[in-house]
Parts: C-alpha cells; structure tokens; sequence
C-alpha cells in the first residue's frame, strides 16, 4: 500500500461526490419532471434550471470511470464488465436523456417522447447507481481473476442494493426538488411544488440511511480498516445533520439555497462515509466467491502511471474548478421568464 | 456455434457502436469550425446576417455534438463493459488519456457548450465568441487523447510486459502518448473532419441555393465551406502521406493487407481491384508498377514483406493468412483513395465558382454557382464523398491490425500485443450481447431520427432568428437593403481595389432604402423589426 494508491483511492471517491452531488440534482430533477412540471412552461422552467449545467455535471461520472480506469485497472474491469446490463442500461438512459434536452426545444411534435426520455433517462441512473453502489459493498461472487460469476442483472437486486438503490433514488430526488426550488420563478407553481416535496424527499432519505445502515451493520458487518471507524461515525453525523439543516432550511422561508448546500453537504457525507467503510476495498467478494477481494493493493496501477495520473489532475481539477464557477456564476439567481427562448 | 460466439459479438457491438459514433464526432468538429468561423464574424462585423447565420449553426452543432456526447459514453465504458481482459492488460497506460480526456477536453467542451446555448444575453459578445472557440478547442482536445488512446494500440511505447506476463506496465508516458504514430494519425483524422464540416457547409449553401431560399446566406456559407474546404483537404494531402509512410513501417501486416500482399514484392499502385483471398492474389485491371513503394519510401523498388513471410517470423506468429479479412482492407483503403480524388476536385470547383466577380454590378456580381444548377446539386450531396472516405479510413486502420487489439509493431517494445479474441470480458454472455446490441439498435435509430428531424428543420428556417416569429431576412425591401449592405462589406473585406468600387455602389443603394427600413446593427433590435414587420 503506498502513499500513491491511498491518495487515489480517496480521489475516486471525490470524483464519485463530485457526480453524486452535481449531477444528483439535474438526475433529480429529470425524475421528478413528469410529477411537478404539469404545463409546457413549467416543463421550460424545469430544463431550463439545469439546462446551461447538466453537461458538465455528468462529466464527473466520466472522469471517475476513466480515473477508475487509470488508477485500479481490475476495479474498472471486473465493475463494468460484471453488472454488464445494469451498466448498459444507466448508459442508454444517460443516452436518451442527453439528446432529450437538444430535441426538445426544436421539435414541438415529439415532445411527449423526449419528455419520456427525459424521465426514464433520468431515472434508470438514478435508481441503478445506488444499486451498483450496495453490490461492491456487499460483495458480489467472483472467480478468481475477478469475474462476476453470478447471475446477470437480476442476481445484483438484493434486499440490500435494492434498498442502497433507493436511498440513492431519493437522495437525487431530494437535492433535484432543492435546486428546483431555488432555481425556479418565486412564485411559479413548479417552485411551490418542489419546495413541497423538499421536507418528504429528506425523510424518506433519512429513514432509508437508517434502515441501510443497521442493515450494513447488522447484516453485512463491514470490516471497517483501521483508524475509519472515526471517519465513519464522522460522515454518518455530518450527513444525519446536513439532512436535518436542509429540512429546516427547507421549511423556512427564503432559505432556499441553506437547504440546497445542506443537502449537496449530506450527499458528500454519504459518499466519504462509504469511503471510509469500504477502504481497502475497491469491491468486496461475497461468501461464494472463488477470488479475493478487489482491493487498493490488487487492483492498483504501478507508481509512475499513478503519478502521470496525479499530475494531470493537479493540472485539469483547477481548471475544471474554474470552468465550473464560470458556469454557476454566468447563470445564478432564478430562471427568468423572458430567458425561455434559447 | 458461430452465431453465439461472444468474441465476435462483441467486436459486432464495438464497431457497430464506434461507426455510430464517428458519424457525429466528425461532424460536429467539422461544423464546430463553421460555426465558430461565423460566431467571430458576427462578432467583428456586428452584422445581423452573419449573426443569424451564426445562429443556425450553432443549433446545429448543439445538436449534433450532443449526439456525439452521448454516443461516446458508450465507448469510455464498453472498455470495460466488455473489453474486461484488454482493460486488465492495458490500464496502466490505456486509462490515463481516457482520464486527461475527460478532465481536460469534456469539462471545457461541455461547461462551454452551456454558456454557447444559454448565455447569449447572459455573457458579451466578446465571451460569446471566446465560448465558441472554447467548444470547438476542447472538442479538438477530445480527439487528441482518443487518437493517443487509439495510436497506442497500433503502435505501442513506453511501456513493458510486466514482470508476471499479466498486464503492460508504462516505462514512459511522453514515449507513451507521443508513440510512433500519434501526430500523423491525429492531423490525418482532425483535418478529415474539418473536410467534412466544410463540406457540409457548402452542402447547406447549395441547398439554399436550388430551393432559392435565404440566397444571401447561401453566399456567405458556400465561401466559408469552400474556403475551409481547400485548405483542409491540401493539408490533408500531407498529413495523409505521412500516415501511410508510417503504417508501412511500424505495421507490416496492415500495409500487406491494405495492397492485398501475400507474397514478398515491391507493392505496384492499384486504382481498383478485388483481392482474390483463396488464390491469394489482387485481380485488377492496371496497377503502376513500384507505385505504392514510391509514395511509402521514395523509392521505387522497395520489397516488402507478404503476409506469408510475415507468419513466419516470430512477431507475427499468430496471424493465419488465410482468415484474415485482406479484401475489406484492401476495398476500404482504396475507397478512401478514390473518395479522396473526388472530394479534391469538388474542393477546387467549389473555389473557383463561389468566387464573387470583381467588378461586376448587379446579378453579375454573384458568384458562377449561383448560375450552376448540376454544381448546385453535386455540392448538395457532397458530405456523402468525406463521410464514405473517414468511414473507410477507420475500418482501414481498425480492420488492418486484425487479428490484434494492441499492435506488436515494428518498434514496439517486445511482449506487448494481445489477440483481440483474448481481450473480451469473461463474465458478458453472448446473449447478453445479443440483448444490448437489439437494445443499441433501436436506441441509436431513435437518435438519427430524432437528429434528423431537428437538423433539416434548422436548416430549412434558416439563418432567421426563429424565436422573432418570421423572418428578417425572408422578405421585405429593408431586408435585401441590408442584405445588399453586407455583400458590400464582405467584398471590404476582401481588399480588392476593385471591390471597393462594388461596395460603394452598393452602400449608397443600401442606406438609400434603409432611411426607411432602417436595419440594424444589432440583432435584439433585427428580431424587433422582424417581428414588427
């Protein structure tokens, strides 16, 4: 285990929040569509929320696929290649709901089917990951050279990912009705709508974090390294109280960023908190598996690869930093009514 | 059963998938150059028309690089999804440029994208403009660590076979990333794809053209596209030698399949031929005796190796002559060839005939093609000749190092090639395979014609600000006023005496008619007037 591998484990992992936290409200967004935009505007409003930033948002699950890639090679191969159609079809949704946003505004006849789009594009993700997330963490059965050998797709839905996936589902759904709120018209019928479901979506989220929890701990009983057991009660805390800052700033008036950051601040807490229960591990083997572990010192790429690789993210992070404030900063404070032409 | 072989399924799938891809890649750098060409125009010249022009082609960039986006997360994940073995043995290398790719080119291209598409009143002019090349650079940038990604498999450096035989090990990332072939095989694909952006937009221009519609566009589209359009494909000239003198020596067995060598010979120049792969000879009518070792070496009586004695020698073992597909390499390369001839003339007839004429008033002042009906349509269907020619170029290039994933070439440090076959993902049945390529066959059909529908339908409203409710170019005496206006400045620009002399002629007649129709510098104001009109 070298300094290297310890530092690029944990840099996933900030890749992995980085995508959990950005893209979770536009993903979020996406799936609660269909329930709070009812007119053609509020549709408008609704896209046009995350229109100018979705983009790059979904470009931190490819720079974590592709880190992954870099950094633990056999992390990369046995993940992607073992949940093979769960992959495929987070890829066809990711697929259909990125051409949704371009087709929509320029063709009036298809739009119910690039609102389909929208949706199912939104919510395959959003629902998959979470379950992709429980199974590396439950352990899925391996050969020895690290195939999945288990059955396709359908032996990857467990009580327990299926319950990771839906705490991940209402986690995105949380932070998506958040940035509606505070991204919409103030007094348009979506905003009221989103702001609504703000306080539900954080309970549900709670209560599943509760409920997975005592599971994971009951249940799978994670052997937690070393010196983590801190950082797990930490981010289990922080998370805990991030979610209950973003009801009450929810549930107040004019807060409607407070209960936006509150909710990225829980997302970022699930995300380390996972972190710190999984370390070493990169993927746990089930009880059935003929191999080992999938662990930071198995999987991880030699030490120059890992040091081209830290180079360039010393490069590319800053200037993706920059990029991002440009965006946020060009297009903050609400959708306007005059913008919905572009 | 053959039918159920996972292997080739998956390079079924893999190919079906990066065809689809590189539909979309080269049009949208193609067009993103268009589109940033005319972005600055408008910027500088402040003009409505170019303005509205610029307008058009962004949306259809937008339109065609989301495409590309999305199809191209299929590709960063099919490594894995089901290239599991190739991405044990090659991730220490492979995965750095797919990660540089993302963090360096995706970041910059899409986070620009959202100001291009949104922040036209959100940002000045002067960042719009900058957000256009942005797009465009780190869409170029993009290309730059695939074709690292990709020339690494063709040509590997910097690296080791491993201590245990099990995976490739980098000794050199600068060896690595700038291998033998990167430079040549980037400048050869980039500026195939700037060819067909130019050829679309000429393809555009003509359209306007035969459907007499938005003509005053179609000027200025048709000289950007023919200008482009030159340039692009003379440079490409280079660039594409030099790809070929490296493929003949770093990959011995794709030139051999590209000429359709069996033997050891001095490889003639064929224009046309079929490979007869049972008699393992080329049938064709003529051939320039040594051509082919001309263009490679200079020389003309170089030998060089057939496939036959390259299975023999101990690098290349594990080819089999007889299975290896060395007539769709030979039909492609030469398709490329011949679409290249092609695509060359039509750059210089398009050159010559959108030239405005000095001098000249009135109708005349147009350029010949607006009187070239069989030019007009030749132009309409043009893309069709760089489309068939990149298309071929990839199977070329990707078919030719069969039956290797990663290339043992000619300077490649020992030990580091794998058999394509070796490289597929153990835990992905073929069925699996089966249910996701149905699923990519409606999925991407879905994609072209939700795509097409959009892009003719941009086309078709043309350079009009659709959001004005009709059109400020379309009709209207003001408008031809000001259309008249912006041919003057264009030919200003050119900076000929006898352009001059137009433009005066013209102005006067422009700001004749425009004390009354008054058309405007600024495009907020042109939609207004549009609209109020």
């Amino acid at each position: 285990m070298t300094v290297l591998t310890v530092l690029w484990f944990f840099l996933i992992f900030v890749l992995i929040a980085g995508y959990f936290v950005l893209d979770g409200f536009d993903l979020g967004a996406g799936v609660l569509y269909p329930f709070i935009a009812k007119t053609e505007e509020d549709q408008a409003i609704v896209r046009r929320s995350i229109g100018p930033v979705w983009d790059g948002n979904e470009v931190w699950l490819l720079t974590a696929g592709g880190a992954l890639f870099a950094a633990f090679p056999d992390a990369y191969a046995t993940t992607f290649s073992g949940f093979y159609l769960a992959v495929m079809l987070v890829l066809f949704g990711l697929i259909v709901r990125a051409v949704s946003f371009e087709f929509w505004a320029a063709d009036k006849k298809w739009r119910s089917v690039w609102n389909a789009c929208f949706f199912l594009g939104s919510l395959l993700p959003a629902l998959l990951l979470g379950v992709a997330v429980g199974n590396i963490y439950a352990g899925i059965p391996m050969d020895a050279a690290g195939n999945y050998i288990g059955v396709p797709l359908l032996g990857l839905i467990t009580p327990f990912t299926l319950l990771t996936g839906l705490l991940g589902l209402a986690m995105f759904l949380a932070a998506g009705a958040c940035w509606v709120a505070l991204k919409a018209p103030l007094d348009s019928a979506v905003r009221a709508r989103a702001a609504k479901l703000r306080a539900p979506l954080g309970i549900v989220s709670l209560a599943l974090f509760v409920v997975v929890s005592a599971y994971a701990l009951m249940a799978i009983v994670p052997e937690i390294g070393e010196g983590f057991y801190a950082g797990c009660v930490v981010f289990a805390l922080v998370f805990v109280l991030a979610l209950l800052a973003a009801l009450w700033f929810g549930l107040k008036k004019r807060c409607d960023l407070g209960a936006f950051l509150a909710q990225s601040v829980g997302s970022f807490s699930l995300t380390a908190l996972l972190a710190c229960s999984m370390f070493p591990n990169l993927v746990v083997a089930s009880a059935d598996s003929i191999g080992p572990n999938i662990t930071l010192m198995s999987a991880g790429a030699s030490e120059l690869s890992l040091t081209c690789m830290t180079i360039i993210l010393c490069i590319g992070l800053p200037l993706v930093l920059v990029y991002h404030v440009i965006v946020y900063r060009t297009f903050r404070g609400r959708v306007e009514a005059s913008e919905m032409n572009h | 059963m053959e039918f159920l072989d996972a292997a080739l399924l998956a390079r079924i799938q893999f190919a079906v998938t990066v065809a689809y891809h590189f539909i979309f890649v080269p049009l949208s750098i193609g067009i993103g150059l268009i589109m940033a060409i005319f972005v600055t125009k408008a910027y500088r010249s402040k003009d409505a028309a170019d303005d509205g022009i610029a307008r058009m082609w962004v949306k259809i960039f937008t339109a065609t690089f989301a495409i590309g986006v999305a199809t191209g997360i299929t590709m960063e994940f099919s490594f894995g999804t089901n290239w599991a073995n190739y991405s044990r043995f090659v991730g220490d290398i492979f995965g750095a440029p797919l990660a540089a790719e993302a963090l360096f080119a995706f970041f910059l291209e899409s986070i620009f994208l959202g100001v291009l598409l949104f922040g036209r009143n959100k940002v000045s002019p002067k960042a719009y403009m900058v957000a256009g090349w942005l797009v465009w650079f780190g869409s170029c940038l993009s290309a730059l660590w695939i074709l690292i990604a990709n020339s690494w498999m063709q040509t590997p450096a910097g690296a080791m076979l491993s201590a245990d035989g099990s995976q490739a090990v980098i000794t050199d990332f600068f060896a690595a990333a700038f291998n033998p072939t990167t430079w040549p095989r980037y400048f050869h694909t980039v500026l195939s794809l700037l060819v067909m952006g130019s050829f679309i937009s000429m393809a555009v221009g003509a359209w306007y053209l035969i459907k007499k519609r938005h003509e005053h566009a179609a000027d200025r589209v048709l000289r950007v596209g023919a200008i482009v359009g030159i340039l692009s494909t003379c440079v490409l000239l280079v660039s594409a030698h030099s790809s070929a003198v490296v493929v003949s020596e770093e990959q011995p067995t794709k030139l051999a399949m590209m000429e359709g060598m069996y033997e050891d010979e001095v490889p003639p120049l064929y224009a046309i031929g079929w490979v007869d792969q049972e008699g393992e000879q080329v049938l064709a009518p003529f051939a320039i005796p040594g051509g082919t070792s001309f263009l490679a070496t200079g020389t003309w009586d170089t030998e060089y190796p057939g496939l036959n004695s390259l299975a023999e020698t101990e690098k290349y073992a594990d080819i089999d002559p007889a299975t290896m597909p060395v007539n769709i390499v030979f039909q492609s390369y030469h398709l490329m060839v011949a679409m290249f001839g092609i695509i060359f003339v039509l750059a210089i007839l398009a050159l010559v005939f959108t030239r405005k004429k000095k001098g000249a008033q009135g109708s005349d002042a147009l350029p010949a093609i607006t009187r070239m009906g069989w030019l007009q349509k030749l132009l309409l269907i043009s893309p069709i000749f760089p489309f068939l020619a990149i298309q071929a170029g990839w199977i070329t290039a990707e078919v030719g190092r069969q039956p290797y994933v990663v290339y043992p070439s000619t300077t490649g440090p020992d030990g580091v090639f794998m058999l394509t076959n070796d490289g597929i993902s153990a835990s992905v049945s073929a069925v699996e395979i089966i249910i996701t390529l149905t699923l990519f066959a409606v999925v991407y059909l879905l994609l072209f014609v939700g795509w097409a529908r959009v892009v003719i339908k941009f086309i078709n409203d043309g350079p009009a600000p659709a959001s004005a409710g009709g059109g400020f170019f379309r009709k209207g005496k003001g408008g031809n006023a000001a259309n008249a206006a912006k041919d003057a400045e264009d030919a200003g620009c050119d900076a000929s005496p006898a352009a001059d002399e137009v433009m005066v002629v013209d102005v006067v007649e422009a700001e004749a008619v425009a004390v009354e129709g008054a058309p405007s510098a600024t495009p907020a104001d042109a939609d207004a007037e549009g609209g109020a009109r």
